[in-house]
């Protein structure tokens, strides 16, 4: 597992119990039964939020895990981990992927942005507004992904990327509930508050037109 | 997961040369598929071969009509490329059918057609699955069976083909392009790419070791009404129980491909010439030799129904 002063505890006091049982399932099976020799490490850069980073971490490292046991931005969210629940979405290069499939080392000066990149609580980006302003969540676990794949469903739509349920595929893909439901159903939310999701993603989407 | 050495290739030839030479060695291209087996120690690669730099991402004519894609290409850039939408229209849809747009922003043309199955038991690995473990076993026969396959089955393996583009490449005809350690290159018909289970269910497709796709190349053109039907336990973001992927022309005659039924993009050349007599004569040609289990023995009029309604569809 990762080491221990990796964790920025000041942070996660009252979480400190948790946040290290979080820790130990989220490390990587291997690490534990450590064959003879240490794990490949490997250098590389990432430019996060604006910020330019060099690593040096074990090859398994997952670009979720760079971003939240390395960076500490802990926004991005591990659901599942294995690329089926969304709450890792990040946007590499301006696209939005599962950071938890795939390797930190595959990155290598990538940009990437994250939640933190999005918006501040005082300057929040106007999906976050929107999200709070429609309720778009009960928990919260899954905001951050659900926020980050929003902002990338308007520019894929935009671009005029097609989704399953487009009816003219050689048509500018229309804006609407049927269109936003398809294109976000990579990202579970499992307290249900889809249907403000899908009003918080009209209402940007409208002040955008 | 276990550890492993990585590297990037810097040319394809170099790339299926390392892939030779290194013991235990995988390409990595999205790493969607092969990650999550990674995590699960279902696959365990000693040295990881990343492809992702090689300049395989680009979408060409082909001097006799066609399109060559390469390996590379990502699933969301293949199903909104303008040519495909407007003359491969079954490729999109099936593209557009599976998994997620994160997914498809990252998935490659190669690692979709090598995606391994979704069968419960290979990714358990406390159960035995001769897939996984050559010899363990194969804990579907007899155990929950309603996603596996009902034709090309073996008593060693009865697990399903999970990919959507791969039944519409096999309904477009595509081909495999290939650059082996050697450097010599060569173009496997994708019928003739995948295998059936047999007795060795973990050895999948006609590749050989260190065998690198560079392209899927489409033949010119075939026009006809292109539909992709799937059928999924949910609306969305699911793997096909049973997918259809047919092109129908004006005169009535067309071709077809099924997917969740067998081991890879189902397609039988005599059941093509019967889509003129219907979905039910078509289907009995194509699953003829289906041998079902009592969990998915739904599935062989769920296919009927499917490309009935396909058919009718495509009839306007
Ligand atoms: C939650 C979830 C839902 C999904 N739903 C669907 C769905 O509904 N329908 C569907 O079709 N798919 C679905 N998928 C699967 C997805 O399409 C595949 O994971 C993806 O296409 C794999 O592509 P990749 O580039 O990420 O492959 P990788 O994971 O990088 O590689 C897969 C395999 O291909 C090999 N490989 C890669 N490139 C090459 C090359 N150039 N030459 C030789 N070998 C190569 C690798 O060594 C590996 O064995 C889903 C996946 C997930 C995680
Ligand atoms: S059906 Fe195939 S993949 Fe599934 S358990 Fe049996 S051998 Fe393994």
């Amino acid at each position: 597992m990762q080491s221990s002063k990796d964790f920025d505890l000041s942070r996660r006091t009252v979480l400190v119990g948790a946040t290290a049982s979080a820790a130990i399932a989220a490390a990587p099976a291997g690490a534990h039964a450590k064959q003879a020799g240490e794990p490949a490490l490997s250098k590389f850069s990432l430019k996060v939020n604006g910020t330019a980073h060099q690593l040096e971490l074990d090859l398994r490292t997952s670009l979720l895990d760079a971003l939240r046991e390395h960076l500490h931005l802990t926004g991005t969210k591990k659901g599942c981990d294995h690329g089926q629940c969304g709450a890792c979405t990040v946007l590499v290069n301006g696209r939005r992927i599962n950071s938890c499939l795939t390797l930190a080392v595959m990155h290598d000066g990538d940009e990437i942005k994250t939640i933190e990149g999005l918006g501040t609580p005082d300057r929040l980006h106007p999906m976050q507004a929107a999200f709070v302003k429609h309720d778009g969540y009960q928990c919260g676990y899954c905001t951050p992904g659900q926020i980050c794949s929003a902002v990338a469903v308007l520019d894929e739509i935009k671009a005029g990327i097609p989704s399953h349920v487009t009816a003219d595929l050689n048509a500018q893909p229309q804006l609407n509930a049927t269109e936003l439901r398809e294109r976000m159903s990579g990202n579970i939310c499992r307290c249900g508050a889809y249907s403000n999701i899908v009003d918080a993603i009209t209402d940007v989407a409208g002040s955008q037109a | 997961m276990k550890s492993f050495t990585y590297e990037r290739a810097q040319s394809p030839a170099d790339a299926a040369a390392a892939a030779a030479r290194t013991e235990g060695a995988k390409f990595i291209a999205g790493g969607t598929n092969l990650l999550d087996l990674m995590k699960l120690e279902i696959e365990t690669p000693t040295h990881l071969i990343d492809v992702n730099a090689l300049a395989l991402d680009k979408i060409e004519a082909t001097p006799d009509g066609g399109l060559r894609i390469g390996a590379l290409v990502r699933n969301t850039d293949l199903a909104a490329d303008a040519r495909v939408r407007r003359d491969y229209a079954v490729l999109s849809r099936a593209l557009l059918a599976g998994a997620s747009g994160q997914l498809r922003n990252k998935a490659t043309t190669a690692g979709n057609l090598l995606q391994r199955t979704r069968c419960p038991y290979f990714y358990d690995t406390n159960q035995p699955c001769n897939k996984r473990l050559p010899g363990s076993g194969c804990a579907a026969i007899g155990g929950f069976s309603r996603q596996h396959a009902i034709v090309g089955t073996s008593k060693a393996c009865i697990a399903t083909h999970p990919s959507d583009m791969a039944v519409a490449m096999r309904v477009l005809d595509a081909t495999v392009d290939t650059v082996q350690p050697d450097g010599k290159t060569r173009s496997i018909a994708l019928d003739d790419f995948y295998r059936l289970p047999g007795e060795t269910p973990h050895i999948e497709t006609t590749l050989t070791k260190g065998e690198l796709i560079t392209a899927v190349t489409l033949p010119k053109p075939v026009g006809g009404t292109q539909i992709y039907r799937k059928v999924r336990d949910r609306a969305s973001y699911a793997f096909a129980l049973v997918s259809v992927a047919a092109i129908v022309q004006r005169d009535g005659s067309g071709r077809v491909a099924m997917g969740g039924v067998a081991h890879r993009p189902w397609h039988v050349a005599a059941a093509d010439s019967e889509i003129p007599r219907g979905a039910r004569a078509v289907t009995a040609r194509l699953l003829a030799d289906a041998a079902t289990t009592h969990e998915n023995a739904f599935k062989v009029k769920l296919a009927e129904r499917t490309l009935a309604a396909v058919l009718a569809k495509a009839k306007g």
